[in-house]
């Protein structure tokens, strides 16, 4: 089975200055995946993300999504071309509630001369369609899309921005550390709902640095390691020790013994 | 809407210390004196709602309506031609407004100071242009009619208020629909409540920003409309008061100083608690000084209602 990549990555480099935070950095992400992305403090995993999402634009190197190059200049490009990214801070704001997050800088205005002339916002329409998206994901604790975000868990308000990035990522989405701030109850919602983006065929780059998570999620996890890619494993061939002694330096994998191609 | 029960509150108790207090007429008047605060406090409420605060409103309407009135007056016994006309001199007022707001947001969005001490800034500013312009003089002038229309009286009912009462309003509605309603409005609230998730979100948080501090400036140079309408003249000793007396409003009105909560009626009802204040305690015979006390209780009251809330809330 050879599948394109819906997006990749070929030796994407980044400096900061001096600093070299991508070095030639390679990334495939094929449809219907969920890829994570590991690697020690300073690896590149950010860097690279925000290359992928459009936070940051390479200074060499490729991006190709769906069969094309594009060249990001604003997180606002990448979400038009298709790509959502949640971000390790909650990109939520708290005062407001979950209907108003979930169409925060894309509202959905009234049909008609009352959006068009008035430009008025269509709440209900936005509420309603809230709520489809939230149930979609199977978020039942959320009983009410009128309430503020800030009367939440921080699971809860994690599940608002992945079902924002679900609603609208037409590629792929990219969640940065989405359980670093919660808890374990709540890290388990939110790997519930990685797997039910997958299960809907949604592609999904994972950043982690909890390695029983990476290995409960991801179908191939990308190790890196000083700005580069060091290997592609899956948690069947490889086990978490593996991953570390990647991640270090302490132990290589032989090209033919990665997962370099989709494994689903 | 705390504050409106605070109102409620606070006029049945006045009512019972002079039976004046409660009368249609009383309500007018205190409808007038508010006018011009209610104004100010309007632009001073969106500006607070983005988490910013702004301390030049006052010197920014003075210098607008110096502006309309010396435009309009021209400068006569130096050999200049009589004054521009006012369908001139009023949109170029107007403009000054805007364009004093603009600065500020410039300063804030661009070169990225603090609202405090840009506002700070610009307000001595403002101070320094007005009386440059006036030369420290009270312009004795003729004002022209349509710069006086807002101090004109409309009875309705028993109510005698002032256009420029009406016009507060209409503003305020206007405001509320827009905040409610649009999207503009939820970006306001949304930047104020937390910058980074609404640049996350794909707000641009910069043009939001500038956007309020032009439309304020806009507000506050309308609000020169009504000082001149009120006391007919246009003062550079006008508005200095304006300053903090719209923060006040504002925030007995419940609108949080962090940003990103509030209504905009709240702080036209923060206005109109202070004016009942100042007009019960006058009516029930209380020394000025007390009245000042009271005002200044007030506002520590209301702070920290507003921090018990946010306390709760997290």
């Amino acid at each position: 089975m050879s599948k394109a990549p819906i997006l990749q990555a070929v030796g994407v480099t980044k400096n900061y200055g001096r600093v070299v935070a991508l070095d030639g950095a390679d990334l495939e992400l094929f449809p219907g995946e969920v890829l994570a992305v590991v690697g020690d403090n300073g690896a590149g995993k950010s860097t690279l993300i925000k290359c992928l999402s459009g936070a940051e634009s390479p200074d060499a190197g490729q991006i190709i999504l769906d069969g094309v190059e594009v060249s990001f200049k604003r997180p606002q490009d990448g979400r038009h071309a298709g790509i959502e990214t949640v971000y390790q801070t909650l990109a939520v704001a708290p005062a407001l509630d979950i209907a108003s997050n979930l169409y925060l800088g894309r509202e959905m205005r009234k049909k008609g001369p009352l959006g068009t002339i008035f430009r008025m916002l269509d709440g209900s329409g936005m509420r309603k369609a809230a709520k489809d998206h939230i149930s979609a994901l199977g978020i039942g604790t959320i009983q009410n899309i009128s309430q503020a975000v800030e009367t939440l868990s921080g699971g809860q308000r994690q599940a608002v921005a992945v079902a924002r990035a679900a609603a609208f990522g037409q590629k792929l989405i990219i969640l940065d550390e989405p359980t670093a701030a919660l808890g374990v109850r709540e890290s388990r919602q939110v790997l519930k709902l990685i797997e039910s983006l997958r299960d809907r065929g949604m592609p999904v780059i994972l950043i982690s640095h909890n390695m029983p998570q990476v290995f409960e999620v991801a179908d191939r996890i990308q190790v890196q390691r000083l700005g580069k890619r060091a290997a592609v494993v899956t948690p069947k061939t490889h086990s978490m020790n593996d991953v570390v002694a990647i991640m270090t330096g302490a132990m290589t994998v032989d090209k033919k013994d990665q997962a370099l191609s989709p494994v689903r | 809407m705390s504050s409106a029960f605070v109102l409620l509150f606070a006029s049945i108790t006045f009512s019972f210390f002079n039976e004046n207090f409660l009368t249609p007429s009383n309500f007018s008047l205190i409808l007038q004196q508010v006018a011009i605060v209610g104004a100010v406090a309007a632009g001073q409420t969106i500006i607070i709602l983005t988490a910013g605060i702004d301390l030049s409103c006052g010197a920014i309407a003075v210098f607008a309506s110096m502006t309309m009135a010396k435009l309009v007056q021209g400068t006569p016994g130096e050999g200049h031609p009589a004054g521009w006309s006012i369908w001139l001199a009023f949109p170029l007022g107007l403009a000054v407004g805007m364009l004093g707001g603009a600065i500020n947001g410039f300063l804030v969005t661009k070169v990225k100071l603090p609202p405090f001490i840009v506002t700070l800034g610009t307000y001595n500013v403002f101070v320094a242009l007005t009386l440059t312009l006036t030369k420290g003089t009270v312009p004795s002038i003729e004002m022209d009619p349509f710069l006086l229309t807002l101090g004109h009286y409309v009875n309705l009912g028993p109510f005698r208020i002032t256009t420029g009462v009406v016009f507060v309003i209409a503003m305020y509605s206007f405001l509320a629909f827009v905040l409610r309603y649009t999207g503009w409005g939820r970006h306001v609230y949304a930047v104020g409540d937390d910058i980074d998730a609404a640049r996350l979100a794909g707000i641009s948080v910069n043009r939001v920003l500038m956007s309020v501090y032009m439309v304020a400036g806009l507000i506050f140079a309308l609000s020169a409309w009504i000082v001149i309408g009120r006391v007919t003249v246009a003062s550079p000793n006008t508005g200095s008061d304006l300053n903090l007396d719209s923060i006040t409003a504002v925030v007995i009105g419940g609108t949080s100083l962090f940003g990103g909560r509030g209504t905009i009626f709240g702080s036209l009802i923060g206005a109109i608690i202070v004016g009942v204040f100042r007009n019960g305690l006058t009516l029930a015979g209380v020394d000025l000084y007390y009245q000042l006390l009271a005002i200044g209780l007030l506002i520590i009251f209301a702070v920290t209602v507003d921090q018990w809330i946010r306390k709760a809330r997290k």
